[in-house]
């Protein structure tokens, strides 16, 4: 009897509160009316997808269901490992992608280092313009130019060794397979350099100008004060970067590797997302496909939280 | 260390800079002047070499001979199509989604900004991602371009950052002069978020014009849906492994232009736009850039 009241009203209270959370619900009709669209379409493009993953336990056949499979269990993942293909795409993802993030990160903050230092503001301005032209051209466009550019007959890249003697006769840029990863990366930087470096002069704008006049009281050089007030200035910028690419390293797309690439290269042009298109969509091996598409998200997401918890080491913050 | 001998040291310093920055300048430029003068120059005169930055022989036959392709004009009409449609689509879900998660007192933002930010760290993968497009009988269609593209996860977080920085006031104000929340959205919100918008329309359109993949993965045997990057994708790809054009259409232009001639006047039909457009815009992707990146 004595508890009769409270339950009471607990009851009212609770018939309140989604009364309340009703009329919430109607207040924001048009907030709902403008989320929930995008809501099921999220959950329909990014998260069912995910159910595509029981896929790599079965030997899936289009035919039939998701659910009316044959189960294999870890069957994909343990010829994904045994085969030697793997280890040599294994090999060729984190090598262009450890030279990409070394370059993506060096030869854009170089750039920004120097286009800070002009000072005729339209001198400035053309080249950023210049600069940024690459990065909107697709890649379909870039490798057109790459193979115009480093080709045997008239390539302009082996005109202008030659021209300076450095070689005696065109070098088959792209017929040779352990110039891949290199042409990749420097096609890289030359499409994305102007780009990257947006973000540096941006972190180098919010310096504070006090320093580098008292610099230049102390007798500080131009190079001086770019070595101790800029490159200190940026450091957060670049930390923080630098973290969140690390967190991609094995996600690097293919397709620079798609289009750069040729038969008499393939061996080192081959990187994870392309053994799966090949396997998986190509020659219809949809399982097997799957299975080095989870061993890639897997893998990524433990970099990016590994990446996350030594940035939060060094400065107790949080990236993600 | 006197004053004279810190500017001559100055003076060299900026010959220098100026120098290094004109060379990196022309090493961008180059390739475009390139393919753009033998794009203009005549195609049995290219087969002999040696053209930089002008045509030798001036014509305009290239342009003539790869728009009576097909191929090409229905992947240009595609490519626009696709471009306008779903940088439309594109500007509007971002920033309604967007608007919606900026609103504080909205009781369902914190699980939908739980939803959309988790979708930034895992995807499904190719062949699941592939599998789906075939169980919504996307493959084949032009649709394919639009639907699984509605929405960018990151500019949405990129635009709710710009309103999130905008006066509440502006807002607070609005509601008592009894405006509802669709009204402030397209009265308030969207002509003040004007710089962000024209960012984020760059990028989506850019990504549509860029895009060949798809048409790669999805509509590679739907000659209707072709778009012009996978058209010069397949010139390219053709004739750089030494097999000849199969289109048989082609094959019949290529008698009278070479594939190299086509190759560079397709990319400069490709490029163009997009030099006509970026310029223009770059006070705000500069902004719109630093935005995104201070901000995530």
């Amino acid at each position: 009897m004595k508890t009769m009241p409270s339950t009471e009203h607990g009851r009212s209270s609770a018939v309140n509160k989604r009364k309340r959370f009703l009329g919430r619900m109607i207040e924001h009709r048009y907030l709902y009316l403008m989320s929930l669209p995008f809501v099921a379409w999220i959950i329909v493009f990014s998260y069912v997808p995910i159910w595509g993953w029981l896929m790599a336990f079965q030997n899936y056949k289009p035919r039939f269901s998701i659910l009316n499979q044959k189960w294999v269990g870890l069957d994909n993942f343990i010829e994904l490992f045994t085969d030697e293909r793997f280890y040599l795409v294994l090999r060729n993802t984190l090598g262009m992608s450890i030279m990409g993030l070394i370059v993506s990160f060096t030869v854009p903050i170089i750039f920004a280092l120097f286009i800070n230092e002009i000072k005729n503001q339209f001198f400035k301005r053309s080249i950023q313009t210049i600069s940024y032209l690459p990065h909107f051209v697709s890649w379909v466009v870039v490798s057109g130019m790459v193979y115009k550019m480093l080709s045997t007959d008239g390539g302009a890249v082996n005109q202008l060794l030659m021209a300076l003697h450095i070689i005696d006769a065109p070098i088959q840029f792209m017929a040779k397979g352990e110039w891949f990863w290199g042409i990749v990366t420097a096609s890289d930087a030359w499409k994305e350099t102007g780009w990257n470096s947006i973000i540096f002069l941006a972190a180098m704008a919010g310096i504070d100008q006090e320093q580098y006049e008292a610099a230049t009281v102390d007798g500080a050089g131009r190079f001086r004060k770019m070595w101790h007030i800029t490159l200190p200035g940026i450091r957060t910028t670049f930390m923080v970067l630098f973290i969140l690419s690390i967190g991609h390293l094995i996600s690097i797309g293919f397709e620079k590797q798609f289009l750069l690439g040729n038969p008499l290269v393939s061996n080192y042009s081959e990187v994870l997302e392309l053994y799966a298109l090949n396997y998986g969509i190509n020659l219809s091996r949809y399982s097997y496909g799957t299975a080095i598409g989870i061993f890639n998200s897997v893998v990524s997401i433990i970099l990016v939280f590994a990446a996350n918890y030594i940035y939060k080491r060094i400065t107790k913050e949080s990236v993600i | 260390m006197n004053v004279s001998q810190r500017r001559y040291g100055d003076k060299l310093f900026d010959i220098g800079l100026y120098c290094l920055m004109v060379i990196a300048g022309i090493v961008t430029l180059y390739p475009f002047l390139n393919v753009l003068a033998i794009s203009f120059n005549n195609s049995v005169d290219t087969v002999r070499g040696g053209i930089t930055i002008f045509p030798r022989e001036f014509t305009l036959d290239n342009y003539a001979t790869i728009f009576a392709f097909d191929g090409l004009l229905t992947g240009f009409k595609n490519s626009v199509l696709r471009t306008v449609i779903g940088t439309i689509v594109g500007v509007l879900s971002a920033s309604m989604m967007a608007y919606t998660l900026s609103r504080r007192d909205f009781q369902a933002r914190k699980w939908m900004s739980v939803l959309f930010a988790m979708t930034m760290y895992f995807s499904g993968g190719l062949i699941p991602g592939y599998m789906l497009m075939r169980h919504l009988g996307l493959i084949g269609t032009f649709e394919v371009y639009i639907i699984p593209a509605i929405l960018s996860v990151w500019n949405v977080f990129v635009v709710r950052s710009y309103i999130d920085n905008l006066p509440i006031a502006l807002q607070e104000s609005a509601k008592i002069d009894g405006a509802n929340d669709w009204t402030i959205f397209w009265r308030i919100i969207l002509p003040l978020c004007q710089p962000v918008l024209a960012t984020i329309a760059l990028f989506v359109a850019v990504g549509h014009w860029n895009a060949w993949f798809d048409t790669y993965l999805f509509n590679n045997m739907k000659a209707e849906n072709t778009t012009l990057q996978y058209e010069l994708m397949k010139v390219l790809q053709s004739t750089q492994s030494g097999n000849n054009y199969r289109d048989p259409n082609a094959q019949q232009a290529i008698a009278s232009v070479s594939p190299e001639s086509i190759k560079m006047a397709i990319t400069i039909v490709v490029t163009v736009p997009i030099l006509l457009v970026y310029p223009f815009l770059q006070r705000y992707f500069v902004k719109g850039m630093t935005l995104g990146a201070v901000k995530s």
